[in-house]
């Protein structure tokens, strides 16, 4: 039985539970994951720019004893004009095992699905999950403070343009968390479409009491200067730094930091233990295996 | 040649007359409403427990074709029009070439001329190209038989432009029907803003890009001698807007689409394109808005939007899908469903904003079963129930939003100047 990850959102509790328990078990011994993937083939497509996130699904694959194949969107026939139904009805009849796609546009995995009965392994969706960032930042957490259940926690920037606040909303409604959001009023969504997430009103009162900090890439190109006036603006106002970064807050961030807008480089340079963004990106890896076993070996 | 129908329960909306009567046709004329008797009949179509009604009139429909034939032909088009129960239906301008030329009206008009099973008129384009850059040759496209000027599908963002086209064409006494939305604000949006879309991480249009330019549209009408007719309008603050336009005085009329008075932005839960629309579905508070403006009688048309796409054009991402639902085959039977059965409005007043009120607002003679006019009547059995089957619609465009769901009320026949021109399923019905 094969099994997609499309997002949080299609997910159980126990399944995330289970994904996180996997990629666990994975970081403490390669035995258990060695020869998984063995004469296993994962093609990846990324519509979209990604560094880590490929790169951790291609070692991910590659630990586990699986081959990846990598489409080239720039080369491809999609970008002949090929339509997304024809491009999935002939990549699947080469039966690969999973297909791991990014794409710009929200719904896009979702809509793959429908026509395919290849596992496809949600790799960021547009605007609207991303997953594996959810799963691994979940290991991190789980890691660090040794539970997943009632946490406070705040992720601070773009909301309506982040897929991982949206994959969170899902994880805080599975582990009842006490989330909130904070940022620019531009950036933030109707308190009305989020009963499970407070927003916050100031900066201090979104870094009190938290057990995380989840920090977001602030990106000026998505529709520069309406949002946000400035960078500076936002580190100013919306950034953590040394003097208003709570000690006892582990920091996260799904990368690429910008230092010093949304988080200050004396920060993430000197609190290295509480600053958990090398540790998620290596959990990144064990995550992504612990989904493709959940997909492709059940 | 004399035909006539028996026994129908018959609505004549400029007569403000409803109750059982026999219709005559003569020659493609209505001859006789009432009792009739004593005179040489050539066929008898027995309506009993039908609805006779006029054929309805559609004043915002896109046909595709020229230019964009694999999604709608001035045939398929007018078959699904008359499938519907539509005898006079206006179509959009943005087609390919763009109807702003006097050549592509003679094309349009000529196709549905020949085709003789519905009134078919052109709008044409406010600007060259819809690029809103331009006017169009509007006085040679009227003298070419354009019944009004749109640049639907997208708004006319230019102020000036706007102002500047309403003062040209005051002394047509045509309309300029108005897509309105403010495209600095709806962007790239693809659906209503609000909390599914916020779920789903899709770009939403707010309320407010339609109210706001109604708004300014409406105040710059004023300064002219222009009717301005806007179309679809979806947002509750726009009904707002236009309420007190009415109350003013002003020379402004407003058509609502059935999709927006009986579905929901629910509907695009999982990604359905089929229910991506432009204007969008919007909210329950909308939806109830536009149903109270319905029932208090300010509206002045109910339209279909009729918009047909290929498979293609719906299968993929919501982003990358076209807006737009097939309307013409499901138009009646969501009005009857919606707003009669609901008891929203009667049955007589559903037809005349079906018919006489959208006529008379386009100062068209048409949208009446009154002796001496064109004999286009539609027989309706209000009471069958149907599943909407989308495989099943005569329009290239299978795009709905109503697949699957079970409507109430059919047509069983369309009569266009005397001629069936649609003959539907009734049980025993001959």
């Amino acid at each position: 039985m094969y099994k997609n990850f499309l997002g949080i959102k299609d997910l159980q509790k126990n399944d995330v539970e289970t994904l996180v328990a996997t990629a666990i078990k994975y970081k403490q011994s390669m035995e258990e994951y060695k020869n998984l993937l063995k004469d296993k083939v994962i093609i990846t497509i990324f519509f979209e720019n990604s560094t880590r996130t490929r790169t951790s699904f291609e070692i991910a694959a590659k630990k586990m004893g699986g081959e990846i194949v990598n489409i080239d969107y720039e080369k491809s026939s999609l970008k002949k004009g090929e339509t997304d139904f024809d491009t999935i009805q002939n990549l699947s009849a080469m039966h690969p095992d999973a297909f791991v796609v990014r794409h710009y546009d929200s719904g896009y995995p979702n809509f793959l699905s429908k026509f395919t009965d290849i596992p496809i392994i949600n790799a960021g969706d547009g605007i609207c999950e991303h997953p594996s960032q959810a799963v691994l930042d979940l290991v991190t957490m789980q890691e660090v403070k040794g539970r997943l259940d009632n946490l406070n926690v705040c992720i601070i920037g773009d909301i309506t343009n982040s897929r991982v606040a949206r994959s969170h909303l899902e994880t805080a409604k599975m582990f009842n968390w006490n989330l909130s959001f904070y940022g620019p009023k531009t950036m933030m969504p109707k308190k009305e479409w989020i009963k499970e997430a407070k927003i916050e009103t100031n900066l201090e009162k979104a870094l009190c009491d938290k057990d995380f900090i989840i920090l977001l890439r602030i990106q000026l190109e998505r529709n520069s200067g309406q949002n946000l006036p400035s960078l500076g603006e936002y580190a100013k106002f919306f950034g953590l730094n040394q003097n208003n970064t709570p000690k006892k807050t582990y920091i996260m961030h799904p990368g690429p930091v910008n230092r010093n807008v949304e988080l200050s480089s004396y920060v993430m340079d000197n609190n290295k233990n509480k600053t958990l963004i090398t540790k998620q990106v290596e959990n990144g890896v064990f995550a992504r295996m612990a989904v493709y076993n959940f997909c492709i070996n059940g | 040649m004399r035909i006539v129908i028996r026994n129908a329960y018959t609505i004549a909306p400029s007569s403000s007359f409803e109750g059982f009567a026999d219709i005559a046709i003569k020659d493609g004329y209505i001859e006789m409403v009432g009792d009739v008797v004593g005179i040489s009949i050539d066929k008898e179509i027995d309506a009993t427990g039908l609805v006779a009604a006029p054929g309805f009139v559609d004043v915002h429909v896109h046909l595709r074709d020229p230019g964009f034939t694999q999604k709608e032909t001035i045939e398929t088009g007018l078959q699904a029009a008359v499938k519907g129960g539509f005898t006079t239906v206006f179509c959009m301008p943005n087609t390919k070439p763009v109807i702003d030329n006097v050549q592509t009206v003679e094309y349009i008009k000529n196709k549905a001329k020949m085709l003789d099973i519905c009134d078919l008129y052109p709008i044409g384009a406010i600007s060259k190209n819809e690029d809103g850059k331009e006017l169009s040759d509007m006085l040679s496209l009227h003298k070419a038989g354009c019944v009004a000027f749109s640049d639907d599908g997208v708004p006319v963002m230019n102020a000036e432009l706007l102002r500047k086209a309403l003062i040209y064409s005051e002394d047509l006494n045509v309309p300029l029907t108005l897509h309105e939305e403010d495209k600095n604000i709806s962007a790239d949006g693809v659906v209503n803003e609000c909390e599914t879309a916020f779920r789903l991480g899709l770009k939403g249009i707010p309320n407010v890009s339609e109210s706001s330019i109604i708004a300014r549209d409406i105040e710059i009408a004023r300064s002219t001698d222009a009717h301005l007719h806007i179309c679809h309008v979806s947002a509750k603050e726009s009904i707002e807007v236009l309420r007190k336009a009415k109350l003013d005085g002003n020379n402004v009329t407003f058509e609502v689409m059935p999709h927006h008075f009986s579905l929901t932005d629910k509907e695009i839960e999982g990604y359905n394109t089929y229910a991506k629309v432009n204007p969008p579905l919007r909210g329950e508070s909308d939806v109830e808005a536009v149903q109270s403006a319905i029932a208090s009688g300010i509206v002045d048309a109910i339209a279909t939007d009729h918009a047909p796409h290929d498979e293609d054009s719906k299968r993929c991402t919501m982003q990358k899908a076209a807006f737009g639902i097939s309307g013409f085959e499901t138009a009646f039977a969501v009005v009857n469903t919606y707003l009669v059965e609901k008891g929203i409005i009667g049955l007589a007043d559903a037809v005349n904003f079906m018919t006489y009120k959208p006529a008379k607002t386009f100062n068209l003679d048409a949208g009446s079963i009154d002796e001496g006019k064109y004999a286009n009547i539609v027989l309706i059995d209000k009471n069958r129930q149907w599943n909407v089957d989308r495989f099943k619609f005569v329009s290239k465009g299978k795009n709905t939003p109503y697949h699957g769901k079970k409507l109430k009320g059919l047509i069983v026949k369309t009569f266009y100047r005397g001629k069936e021109v649609y003959q539907g399923e009734r049980d025993g019905f001959v």
